[in-house]
């Protein structure tokens, strides 16, 4: 198709898989998994704070975001049509992804609950209601390091 | 080349996420971003418009990188034109993203909040939690210069273009690495978006 130079035609080949339709369609699909995840995150303002209905819809945004990373990177940054090497080099390190979030976040978790184990004060601070008054009482932070 | 770069920053970034993840985790209080993200240029006095500004800017640079992935395919097809046109108008998206985020850091700074300083309530009605306003304006300010380097390195291929550069190569492959980080910005913007606004 085209006379690229030999830099190019390692890494592109024949990798012009997509023209202007591929675009509109997933542009379509970007704009659409946008507005559902607005959506939900309205739906979401009337629900209560730790119920299992917020969790859920939280779960189910992050699936539609990572949906749209998905098409952003395999469509827009033209991914999906590369040589299978270079798609190896970007997915297996971002598999570390998964480990680092979910240890991450289990430390978190893990740190507010022996924190507030150990620490009553510290728990009691950081749930009772905020003082009425205006101005100067925002400054202090209790119990941050 | 730029596959490699994006890489490292897709961790940095992805580094400061999972801080910000852990230490909501860690927290007992953590403000409602729906109580705090609630304005919009032009909103007056009370405004209660969750997620409206927001939803405009993820909309602006989502059409941004539309417009980057059409500039590359006349590039492909060396329209010349074409190119710059999409170009233009990629810039232009980024420059009204930047735009709406400078509001968005001036109004939350007019009512107070800053690196240091968090004048909201966590939803648990307790004093806020700093790291909240810490970490928004962090990485935030980082995504944001990353879009404005994006733009400088847009300009710098609008110009090489109108030059001919690209022309005389007989290439614009250096368009589709400028196109590649472009959308590396976009993508950043999702899970941000997701993160602070959302979830």
């Amino acid at each position: 198709m085209e006379q690229h130079t030999s830099y190019s035609d390692v890494v592109h080949e024949d990798s012009h898989g997509g023209g202007t339709k591929e675009v509109i369609k997933v542009t379509i699909i970007l704009s659409v998994l946008t507005i559902i995840e607005v959506f939900l995150g309205f739906w979401m303002i009337g629900m209560e704070e730790n119920g299992f209905g917020k969790h859920f819809v939280k779960g189910v945004i992050i699936i539609l975001m990572l949906a749209k990373a998905f098409y952003i990177v395999g469509y827009f940054m033209h991914l999906k049509h590369e040589l299978r090497n270079l798609i190896m080099t970007i997915i297996v390190p971002c598999g570390l992804f998964i480990w680092f979030i979910t240890a991450f976040l289990f430390d978190g978790n893990s740190f507010r609950t022996l924190r507030n184990k150990y620490n009553p004060v510290y728990k009691q601070m950081t749930t009772e209601k905020a003082p009425a008054t205006e101005e100067k009482k925002e400054e202090k932070k209790p119990g941050q390091e | 080349m730029m596959w490699y770069f994006l890489m490292s920053d897709a961790f940095t970034f992805g580094a400061f996420l999972i801080a910000y993840g852990t230490t909501r985790f860690a927290a007992n209080g953590w403000p409602n971003p729906n109580e705090v993200f609630k304005s919009y240029p032009g909103a007056g006095e009370n405004p209660n418009a969750p997620l409206v500004f927001v939803s405009i800017m993820t909309f602006i640079l989502i059409v941004s990188s539309v417009t980057m992935v059409l500039a590359v395919q006349a590039g492909h097809e060396m329209k010349k034109s074409r190119v710059v046109f999409n170009l233009i108008l990629t810039i232009i998206g980024g420059l009204a993203f930047l735009g709406c985020q400078a509001w968005e850091w001036t109004h939350l700074h007019a009512e107070g909040a800053w690196w240091g300083h968090n004048p909201f309530l966590n939803s648990n009605g307790s004093v806020g939690h700093q790291d909240f306003t810490n970490f928004f304006f962090t990485i935030t300010g980082f995504h944001g210069f990353h879009v404005f380097s994006g733009v400088i390195i847009n300009i710098v291929m609008l110009i090489m273009t109108l030059l001919g550069v690209f022309e005389k190569r007989g290439h614009y492959l250096m368009i589709e690495k400028a196109g590649l980080y472009w959308h590396f910005v976009d993508l950043v913007w999702v899970f941000v978006f997701t993160c602070f606004y959302l979830i």
